[in-house]
């Protein structure tokens, strides 16, 4: 799975779900998006990263939460009426997952074609980079393109699947 | 009109494997000599609606099969055939052949037609016995029963076989009756032994040895087979690999491979069968001498062999297929031909009275297959639909979010003001009351007998038994002990492995039982029973017990427990249960007992249950399985820390209370304790172990739950108790994955997530935090 999101057909344009995230602009496939839920109140679970914020009932489903800028290692900003939940569902070696990512605001779906698309820069060992599938320019603003199967399956989830 | 029947083959299959499993059941409920007469009529049922189905459906063999098959049983039925040991096994084997026919016809692969012809024959050569035996009775008044019934008793013995032999040979061939079929038959009575006897000092022996697909699973080894058959004499050997499947269909665990094998030497038969005798009842095995006297070797085998039915008739059937000289032509009209069509030229093998019995019944088939099926099914239980259970968790998970809606219109209702109020909250409490009833029922639907389960052993423990040559008496306890359809399906094999293990390693040969003082037969029970929220279910025998030190040496050997470790016995019996136990080395120096076990400890504990042991050392094992009764459903009580709500599962609860101040004492400075009861029990601070803030840090300020999880009690300490309530489990390890001291969430009232503690994963955690300071 991780290979063909990575690399994808050059041909066609696709389809991504833009948010907002400390002033950045991040980008996810839209195959993969549920749905947008206003932020609500989860339960904590003990005794996991801080960037697990909890969880909460999905139409019965209980359904982990996390806090992207916690995740990508950003300041923490209070959570306001603009913070919304993408639930997105993820594949991972062994199953598909829902989860939902808090981020500070969607903005829009957009057009990515395969030109305006170019790899993630090396930024040297300092920054992480991998679950950035590339950037993309869309109406002369950059947008990250995010390779959510990678950020569960890396460190997100990756160490909790061990057990 | 045509009708499209194939959108009814699913109901049939299930109807009929349902059905062939109550036949099963019925087969060894019945006592031989005094069968019960209702359980006759029901193994006729299911034949006789599995045969009406077929013919419908068009699927010939298995109405041919079961035609047989219903033959005999109208025999037993009317009394004029006694319940005899091989006539049970040749039942038995029946059942079994119809199911992988019928599955066989379910995945559209071929039918193995052979296995089929050799239990047909054996049908109706039961059928012929009886019927000479009943010729030979008729001078005497009243001789029908009586006699037909010892003969066939002992039908066990070469004398009333070889009697039957020409009885049948003349009935088939009868009609064409050409010179040399009717002069093989009378080759028989001498019965000289040509064969061994007049031995020639290089045999030429044609074997066909066609396993069954689980002979590994038996322990049978074909190569070692073949090595010790190439040591007799000269062996050429021919692999078909016609029923190898495709790779990815491939189950290492199954032999699909078959041999057609050529030995010659001087060797007699019975050397040769010796080689097969572990397999047998494991495969297809023919063994044919290819002479000009070939005609006269089954009439020896008859003689040589105890099972003298079914060798014979194997015999017979191989020689005529392979072959197919046409001199021996009628004769093998008679295995072969109901096979393929019911048509008049089978008829002769067949009893005419029967046969015409029958026909009727067959005629009226089509029409009355359907309520034949269900009456067969229904056995025990009136009326029932078939449900998938896709849409009983459908359904399940639509009523977990009517509770949660309801109890949100609850809280609603309570601060509603106004004229109607009153009778608004009537309304609610009514309906509050039916959804529970509702979510109750919902979850029984889910709840199944283990006797689902458990309706395999008889079958599996007479067929082990028997080939190992032990006497094992089988009790089943608590068959009508409910649980939940998952916990069911995952509880089968640990508990089929551990039968196995306490047939095989456990119960000793009947000699060894009674130098030992013992009954010469063994007793394996199985019971079933709740305890609590739990389901027990104990695996026992009274064999030889585990051998602490045994086991114990072989662990120090393989220095899986250091030199001067000391174990207690319990403690030394529970390293069977480690992975790397189960090595031939160990399996024949410790009788085996461990193979797997680690497996089934694996499995009980993925279920959230606990596997112990209970030894005596001559006096026998026994195995105890504890698990949840549910894995859907938990009685929870609601326990608030800080700002968190968490379930405690009720059932491990023992008490709660609030102490005094001051009567906490510390162990080392570190551990508390306080006095329960005369007992001292540790207390874990919940708020710690999670790493919420509490209301109260002071013990007698908030509240201590006694709890007990993995055998320990602790007092867990928090701020509050709230209500009691059943929650719904979901899983955490869905969309996340395990968390330590969590065995899952479930969702409140109104509509947020509550954590359900895992007691024993608490206290191991706490446990390990007090070792770590």
């Amino acid at each position: 799975m991780n290979q063909v999101a990575t690399t994808e057909p050059s041909s066609g344009a696709e389809q991504f779900l833009t948010f907002v995230l400390g002033g950045e602009e991040y980008g996810v496939t839209i195959l993969q998006v549920q749905g947008i839920q206003g932020w609500d109140r989860c339960t904590p679970i003990p005794n996991t990263p801080d960037y697990i914020l909890g969880v909460i009932n999905l139409r019965g489903a209980i359904v982990p939460i996390v806090d992207l800028r916690r995740r990508f290692g950003m300041p923490a900003a209070e959570f306001g009426p603009t913070t919304v939940v993408i639930v997105v569902r993820v594949a991972t070696e062994r199953s598909e997952r829902t989860l939902g990512l808090v981020v500070d605001a969607v903005s829009e779906v957009c057009n990515v074609n395969a030109e305006e698309r170019q790899p993630a820069p090396d930024f040297g060992a300092g920054i992480k980079t991998d679950f950035v599938k590339g950037l993309a320019t869309v109406d002369k603003r950059m947008v990250i393109l995010l390779d959510i199967d990678r950020l569960v399956s890396e460190g997100l989830l990756g160490e909790l699947s061990v057990h | 009109m045509t009708l499209d029947l194939t959108q009814f083959h699913d109901a049939f299959f299930e109807e009929s494997f349902e059905a062939l499993d109550s036949m099963e059941s019925a087969l060894l409920k019945l006592d031989l000599g005094a069968p019960d007469s209702e359980l006759i009529n029901t193994i006729f049922r299911v034949a006789h609606s599995i045969k009406g189905g077929s013919a419908t459906f068009g699927f010939s063999e298995i109405a041919s099969f079961t035609h047989s098959l219903e033959t005999l049983l109208d025999e037993l039925r009317s009394n004029k055939l006694q319940v005899t040991s091989p006539t049970l096994d040749l039942l038995l084997k029946s059942v079994d052949a119809m199911r992988d026919m019928l599955r066989a016809v379910q995945t559209k692969s071929p039918i193995d037609t052979k296995r089929v012809a050799d239990l047909q024959f054996d049908a109706e050569q039961i059928l012929a016995q009886r019927n000479a035996a009943a010729a030979a009775s008729v001078a005497t008044p009243n001789g029908a029963n009586v006699p037909a019934g010892s003969e066939t008793a002992s039908s066990s013995t070469p004398a009333p076989a070889a009697a039957s032999a020409p009885a049948a040979a003349p009935a088939v061939a009868a009609p064409p009756a050409p010179t040399d079929a009717s002069s093989s038959a009378p080759a028989t009575p001498p019965l000289s032994r040509p064969a061994t006897e007049g031995s020639s000092p290089a045999r030429h022996w044609k074997i066909s040895f066609r396993p069954y697909p689980e002979l590994f699973a038996r322990g049978n080894d074909p190569l070692r087979m073949l090595r010790e058959l190439a040591e007799l004499g000269t062996l050429d050997v021919e692999t078909s690999f016609e029923s190898l499947p495709a790779f990815k269909e491939l189950d290492s665990q199954n032999c699909y491979l078959s041999w057609s094998l050529e030995l010659t030497g001087d060797v007699a038969e019975a050397a040769i069968r010796e080689v097969f005798d572990w397999a047998e009842g494991d495969c297809a095995l023919d063994v044919v001498e290819v002479t000009a006297a070939a005609a006269s070797s089954p009439a020896a085998a008859a003689v040589d062999d105890d099972i003298v039915n079914h060798d014979l008739i194997a015999e017979f059937d191989a020689m005529m297929a392979a072959d197919a000289a046409p001199k021996y032509a009628p004769v093998v009209a008679a295995p072969s031909a109901p096979a393929e069509t019911p048509s008049p030229p089978s008829a002769g093998a067949e009893p005419v009275k029967s046969r015409t019995a029958a026909e009727p019944s067959l005629a009226a088939d089509g029409k009355t297959s359907k309520s034949e099926a269900s009456a067969a099914s229904g056995i025990g239980d009136s009326g029932s639909i078939r449900v998938s259970v896709e849409k009983i968790d459908e359904l399940m998970n639509t009523v977990g979010e009517l509770v949660i809606t309801q109890s949100m219109l609850s809280q609603l209702g309570k601060n509603l003001e106004g004229p109607s109020s009153e009778q608004f909250r009537l309304g609610l409490a009514e309906l509050e009351r039916n959804m529970r009833e509702l979510q109750e029922s919902v979850m029984r639907v889910r709840m199944l007998p283990i006797s689902f389960v458990f309706s395999r052993f008889p079958r599996m423990v007479r067929d082990l038994a028997q080939r190992l040559g032990k006497e094992v008496n089988l009790v089943l306890n608590g068959e009508h002990t409910e649980l939940d359809k998952t916990v069911l399906e995952k509880i089968g094999d640990p508990l089929v492995h551990l039968v196995r293990n306490s047939v095989d390693h456990g119960i000793e040969m009947p000699d060894v039982r009674k130098a030992n003082g013992k009954p010469s037969f063994g007793t394996l029970r199985l019971d079933a029973s709740h305890r609590g929220g739990n389901i027990c279910v104990e695996v026992g025998d009274d064999g030889g017990g585990l051998n602490p030190a045994k086991i114990l040496a072989k662990a120090r050997a393989r220095g899986i427990v250091g030199p001067n470790d000391v174990l207690t016995d319990a403690q030394a019996c529970e390293l069977i249960f480690m992975p790397g136990f189960s090595t031939a080395d160990t399996t024949t120096d410790i009788s085996g007992r461990g193979v797997g076990l680690d497996v089934v400890r694996r499995n009980v504990k993925e279920l959230g249950g606990t596997i112990e042991t209970r030894n005596e050392l001559g006096k026998g094992a026994r195995f105890i399985i504890t698990l949840p009764l549910t894995l859907a459903i938990v009685d929870g009580q609601s326990i608030a820390v800080g700002k968190q709500n968490y379930i405690v599962p009720l059932i491990s609860i023992i008490e709660s209370l609030q102490i005094k101040q001051g009567a906490l004492n510390r162990v080392a400075g570190h551990g508390e304790v306080f006095s329960f009861r005369g007992d001292y029990v540790p207390v874990i601070r919940l708020h710690e172990v999670f790493g919420v803030e509490p209301r109260a840090h002071e013990l007698h300020q908030g509240l201590i739950v006694i709890v007990e999880g993995d055998g320990r009690r602790v007092g867990l300490f928090v701020d509050d108790l709230l209500g009691q309530q059943q929650v719904v489990i979901k899983s955490l390890e869905t969309n996340y994955g395990h968390i330590d001291g969590v065995s899952g969430a479930t969702i409140l009232g109104d509509g947020s997530v509550a954590l359900i503690l895992d007691l024993p994963g608490i206290i191991r955690r706490a446990g390990a935090g007090v070792r770590a300071n």
